[in-house]
Order: C-alpha cells, then structure tokens, then sequence
C-alpha cells in the first residue's frame, strides 16, 4: 500500500488535469451522464418487454418495428452514455473502426439471411417430401 | 519541400513521443470490435436456424419472458454499478471503487446464475442445442456471451486483486478502463440478444 501512494497521488493529478490534452486520454462520464443513459435504457428495455409480454398493440408487425427501434435507440443510449463514443475520441479512430465494423456486420447479416433465404426456397421442393423434417420460413 | 538534395529522407528520423499505453483504450476498442463480428455471426446462424425446429419445440414453448426480463435487469444494474465504479477510479477513491466493482461483480454472477437456471430447465425439458438448428444456434449465441460476462467476472475479481494491492496507479486505471468497455460492450450485445432472440421469437 504504502509503495502505491505517491504513484497512485500522481494519478490523481493526472486525471484531474486532463494530462495535457493527451488525444488518447479516454473520455469519462459523469454522474448525471451515467444516471441519464440508465434511465433511457431502462424505458427503453421495459416498452419491448411490455409489448410482447402483455401485447397491448394486436399486430405483430407494429410490436415488432417498435421493438426494434427501441433495441437500435438503446444501442445508441450505450454508446454515448456508457461507451463514451464521440466523433473526437481518438483522434477519429474509434468512430473510423466501429462504422467498418457496422458495415461488415450488416454485410454478414443481411448476406447470409439473404442467400440462405433463397437456397431455402430453392432447395424446399425436394427436402419437403422428406418426412420429419419442418420447412424453414414456410409459415 | 523540405528534403534536401544530398540526403533524402523516406523514414521518420525521430518517433513520436507516446505515454506507456497511450494506444490500449483504442486498441481494446478494436479488439472489442473483432468480437463484435463474431456475435454478428453466430446472429447470422440463430438468423438462419432459428426457424429449424425439426419438429421440436420453438421459442413460444420455451422461453420464459419473465425470467429474461429479471435477466436484463441485472445486466443493466451491473452496468451502472461499473459507471459509478470510473467515477469513484476518477475521484481517486479507492475504496468506493473496489465497493462498486464488487457489487458490478454481484449482478454479473446473479445475471450468469439466472441463465445457467435457464440453461438447465431447457435441456431438462428435452429442449438441449442436440434436439434441432434452433437451439443450437441459441446456444452457441447466448453460452457464448454467458462465457463472455463470466470471464468477465474473473477479471474484475483479478481488477479488485489489482487495485487492493497496488492503489489506483495509472496502470490500473487503464485496465479498469478496458474492463469498463468490455462489460458496457457485453451489455449492447445482450440488448441484440433479448430483442431477436427472446422477444422476436415469442412475438413470431
């Protein structure tokens, strides 16, 4: 404890005057910052929830686009509030990877339900003579 | 121009000047989002298999939405719990820190006890990842972010470790600070989870 101090009171020293506007020091939040994001997420965890469990709205198209926007504006809650992302984080870098990132995942998405979408379709006339077997995305 | 005639220069002739770990918060941001497109792949296969029942039963029969709601709670509890961990680390406040990482550490285990619960009741009912493509898919996407906060768990158990014996140096701010991206990273990939598979399943 005692060899910790005085390094542990350079920290503090550090953290409190930014070190010199260092571009890779880590934005932190703040308590109002942190108390905001967790009430935005929890509203927006509890109307899905809501929805599907008690399903006030009949059509399970509407609950499903509700649903969905909630996940897609509580995904951005996290991201701001808990995440600390901001275009100026890292010099740019951090923003620059996470769109790479959302493009190859949307790519890995929409690619893969896309086409195994069609080989199903495509595939099913024979497979569905097959005994036992359920005939994906034919409801 | 500036490069002379005589000698030019295609190298930098003095590097730039770094803090030790100056780069980890972005290279654990990149790290995280390699991790990201493995979630984003085995999305991919729940996407693909979740309609495969082979007869079996499907996320009506066996998802209880009560259960995972509790299970969402926890892990956003744990998330603000890790909030209010930084700012005791920024206040230099050892001890609320360490008081914070544990009760994060508290929600996480509740959160993973609740999930192997679920885990168990399924395969108790015959609905095991053996009985068809959807469940399966389920649990190779939900045990894998289940393994994720639980090694998650390790590492603030190690963080506490840390921070009790050597005080909140530069060091250790940093790790708490790649553990805060991890764990606040796990909780946006839980809200993919509950949306796709739990709610749009029982809603289908």
């Amino acid at each position: 404890m005692s060899a910790g101090h005085p390094e542990a009171a350079h920290g503090a020293h550090e953290a409190r005057h930014g070190a010199h506007h260092d571009p890779h020091e880590a934005p932190h939040g703040t308590y109002e910052s942190y108390t905001r994001g967790f009430v935005l997420s929890v509203i927006l965890t509890a109307i899905p929830f809501i929805l599907v469990m008690f399903r006030p709205i009949d059509s399970a198209g509407y609950t499903a686009a509700i649903v969905l926007a909630c996940a897609l504006i509580q995904i951005l809650v996290h991201m701001i509030y808990f995440l600390h992302m901001s275009p100026k984080a890292e010099g740019g870098w951090l923003l620059l990877s996470t769109v790479f990132t959302i493009v190859l995942v949307v790519i890995a998405l929409a690619g893969s339900l896309w086409i195994v979408y069609h080989l199903n379709s495509n595939m099913m006339p024979s497979m569905g003579e097959m005994p036992n077997i359920e005939r994906p995305y034919d409801e | 121009m500036t490069t002379t005639a005589a000698t030019p220069v295609f190298y930098l002739t003095e590097e730039e000047h770094h803090e030790p770990g100056g780069f980890t918060n972005l290279g654990f941001w990149i790290y995280l989002m390699s991790d990201c497109l493995i979630f984003a792949v085995l999305f991919a296969t729940y996407g693909v298999l979740g309609a495969s029942l082979a007869g079996g039963p499907g996320p009506r029969d066996l998802f209880d939405l009560s259960l995972v709601a509790l299970n969402t709670t926890m892990l956003l509890l744990s998330s603000i719990t890790y909030g209010f961990a930084m700012l005791a680390m920024h206040r230099m406040d050892q001890k609320e820190t360490i008081k914070w990482l544990a009760i994060t550490g508290l929600f996480g285990a509740a959160f993973i006890a609740i999930e192997l619960y679920e885990f168990r009741h399924l395969i108790h009912e015959g609905a095991g990842p053996w009985r068809s493509g959807f469940l399966s898919a389920f649990f190779a996407l939900v045990g894998t972010h289940g393994l994720h906060v639980s090694f998650g768990i390790l590492w603030l158990i190690v963080s506490i470790v840390q921070v009790r014996a050597k005080g909140l140096i530069p060091a250790n701010q940093r790790r708490l600070t790649c553990l805060s991206l991890f764990w606040h990273f796990l909780d946006v990939v839980w809200i993919g989870v509950f949306t796709f598979v739990y709610l749009m399943g029982v809603l289908r």
